[in-house]
């Protein structure tokens, strides 16, 4: 039995194509896991993106706590005898999918972009040493445990007519000693980095929130749009939202052009857009890293550099 | 109050290269250092126990020479340091269970500390699943801790939220890069360090028959080429050259 799981359910669409190409192979079904309320809208779909059984984990967990639902899915885990467990990559699911490796004594691989089945072992890629490898990592017992990042696999195309079981059951989760005390959600503005074409990125080269105007204005003129950060201006700043940071621990984006301004260019910032496309980088020291990642560069004052090529970026579009 | 930090050594990542003929990334030879956000831990350690008292002990799981890495800790204020020996490839299962045998050895613990992610292999898997092993509570991805005598409350960040969590002791708490700055020891604070202690414990002699359940079977190198045209000196005409180069390319028709 392959199992997938997510609090989210856009990644669980997309897990369950792998996971139904698993099943096939291995000659087994796919069931997925809802935990909390009973979502019989939710469960169809699910069924109707692949899944052959919607096991419902009803519980009255009010938020997210990896202790209990670790708890939770190690007793779905041993009641379905499932073998392969695909769990969605947020920062949830990775906390989760790590702490039930930790119970069940399981293999575990965070973050795979890349599964399949070879010696019929499962086998999963994933990026190491900040983007400068892929190690393949094949597991040598079961149940074996992968966790998916979004937009690693293509979901299938949804067909109302699949049928599949519905299966509701109380289970009661270990208490756990820590507590929640308050969950604030983040603003965001909607931005979506990873489906952009074309990204503005700003880092610390700049001195003040109310300058990143200067990225949007490109952006604007570029009708990118889309407007992206290094870390420091995501983590420590806060000027602009977790949704535009960009990096190992960020979004990995991949637009036909980017443009890097005020970035340094460390390699945890190159390991989520070494596969853009075209890669702009402007930066005041000619011996900017940056330089090195970049198909074109301009050294100079981005103070400077950006009014400019906002304009002639806007002259030659006309 | 016993405080452990969990401390990886890594190879430095933005120094290493790709071997142009097998496309492998080439490891013998980089820079190793100690995990970039364990220091952060080790900082956040240092705090707590200025705070509340206490003991400061660094695990290690890895190669004998990561000893030196853990004299730069003990240098920032570790009191103690155990080196888990192990052979290379080792997996998390193996790790994981390696630094809870080692927690259990030390004996009394009330936090234990790591980073979020280590820099090499980026899981976020190690601390997780010691908290799992252990049956502990886990924080994970801390920005802010506040150690208490019988509590600690972390403000961590989720992503799409922002989470405040308590817990009583013992619990494991992941910190973020942001959580603090580590700091520099000092010339006599790094001589002092040679006097305290580092225990070297063998894999074998906390678990035998560990095998891994997870294998690197392959490691294939990513390269990436650029273009690397830089314009500079007159700034028009640079960027005058970087629209015409955009255009060309038909990187400007949106
Ligand atoms: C585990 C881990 C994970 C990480 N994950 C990420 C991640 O996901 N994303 C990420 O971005 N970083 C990440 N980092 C941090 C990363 O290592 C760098 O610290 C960060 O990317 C630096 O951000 P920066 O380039 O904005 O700032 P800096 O490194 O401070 O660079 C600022 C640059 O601006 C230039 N500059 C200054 N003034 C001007 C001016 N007026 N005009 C033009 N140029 C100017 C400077 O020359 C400099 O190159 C991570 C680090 C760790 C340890
Ligand atoms: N070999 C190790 N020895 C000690 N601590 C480790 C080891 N590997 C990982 N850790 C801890 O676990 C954290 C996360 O590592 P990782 O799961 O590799 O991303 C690190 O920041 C360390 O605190």
């Amino acid at each position: 039995m392959v199992l997938v799981f997510s609090d989210n359910k856009n990644l669980t669409f997309e897990m369950l194509s792998k996971a139904s190409e698993l099943a096939k192979n291995l000659n087994k079904k796919v069931t997925a896991v809802i935990i909390g309320k009973t979502d019989d809208a939710l469960a169809k779909e699910y069924i109707s993106f692949g899944a052959d059984k919607v096991f419902v984990a009803e519980t009255n967990l009010e938020s997210f706590k990896a202790e209990e639902y670790t708890d939770i899915l190690g007793n779905i885990v041993k009641e379905t005898g499932a073998e392969t467990i695909l769990i969605g990559s947020n920062k949830n699911g990775k906390e989760l999918a790590a702490r039930l490796g930790g119970k069940l004594n399981a293999g575990c691989v965070i973050d795979s972009n890349n599964i399949y089945l070879k010696d019929k072992k499962l086998t999963a890629e994933r990026v190491v040493y900040s983007g400068n490898a892929i190690a393949v990592e094949q597991f040598n017992s079961t149940p074996a445990i992968v966790t998916v990042p979004s937009k690693a696999f293509d979901r299938l195309k949804k067909d109302d007519s699949r049928k599949g079981d519905i299966i509701k059951k109380k289970i009661d989760a270990e208490k756990s000693t820590s507590k929640i005390l308050k969950v604030q959600e983040m603003k965001t503005e909607g931005v979506n980095v990873e489906d952009a074409e074309i990204i503005v990125s700003c880092g610390r080269g700049f001195k003040n929130k109310e300058d990143i105007k200067l990225v949007q204005e490109l952006a604007d003129v570029l009708k990118g749009k889309t407007v992206g950060c290094s870390r420091p201006i995501a983590a420590d700043m806060k000027w602009l939202p977790e949704e535009c940071w960009i990096g190992l621990s960020g979004h990995k984006v991949k637009p036909k052009l980017y443009i890097a301004a005020g970035i340094s260019g460390q390699i945890q910032h190159i390991a989520g857009m070494r596969d853009s496309g075209i890669i702009v980088a402007i930066n005041k020291d000619p011996d900017a890293l940056i330089f090195k990642s970049a198909d074109y560069g301009i050294v100079g004052d981005l103070y400077e550099v950006l009014p400019k090529l906002t304009s002639a970026v806007k002259e030659k579009m006309g | 109050m016993n405080i452990i930090v969990c401390a990886k050594q890594v190879v430095d990542v933005s120094e290493m290269k790709v071997d142009p003929s097998t496309k492998k990334p080439i490891l013998q030879g980089v820079a190793q250092k100690i995990s970039d956000i364990d220091k952060n831990a080790m900082e956040e350690a240092i705090k707590i126990k200025d705070k509340n008292g206490g003991k400061i002990t660094v695990v290690t799981v890895g190669p004998s020479d990561a000893k030196e890495r853990i004299k730069e800790l003990l240098a920032m204020g570790a009191d103690e340091g155990v080196l888990v020996t192990a052979p290379d490839n080792i997996d998390y299962h193996m790790t994981s269970t390696l630094l809870a045998e080692a927690v259990k050895k030390i004996g009394e613990y009330d936090i234990i500390l790591c980073g979020e992610a280590s820099i090499d292999l980026f899981s976020g898997q190690a601390g997780p699943r010691l908290a799992g092993l252990l049956g502990i509570p886990q924080i994970t991805y801390a920005q802010s801790v506040n150690a208490e005598k019988d509590k600690v409350t972390a403000d961590r960040n989720m992503g799409d939220y922002a989470v405040t969590t308590e817990s009583t002791y013992p619990a494991l708490v992941t910190v973020t890069k942001e959580i603090n700055e580590p700091r520099l020891p000092s010339l006599m604070q790094i001589l002092g360090a040679a006097n305290k202690p580092i225990q070297e414990w063998t894999s074998d002699s906390l678990s035998s028959e560990l095998k891994p359940m997870v294998e690197t079977v392959d490691l294939k190198g990513v390269s990436m080429e650029r273009k690397n045209i830089v314009f500079q000196n007159d700034l028009d005409k640079s960027v005058t050259k970087l629209v015409d180069s955009l255009a060309k390319e038909g990187a400007l028709r949106g």
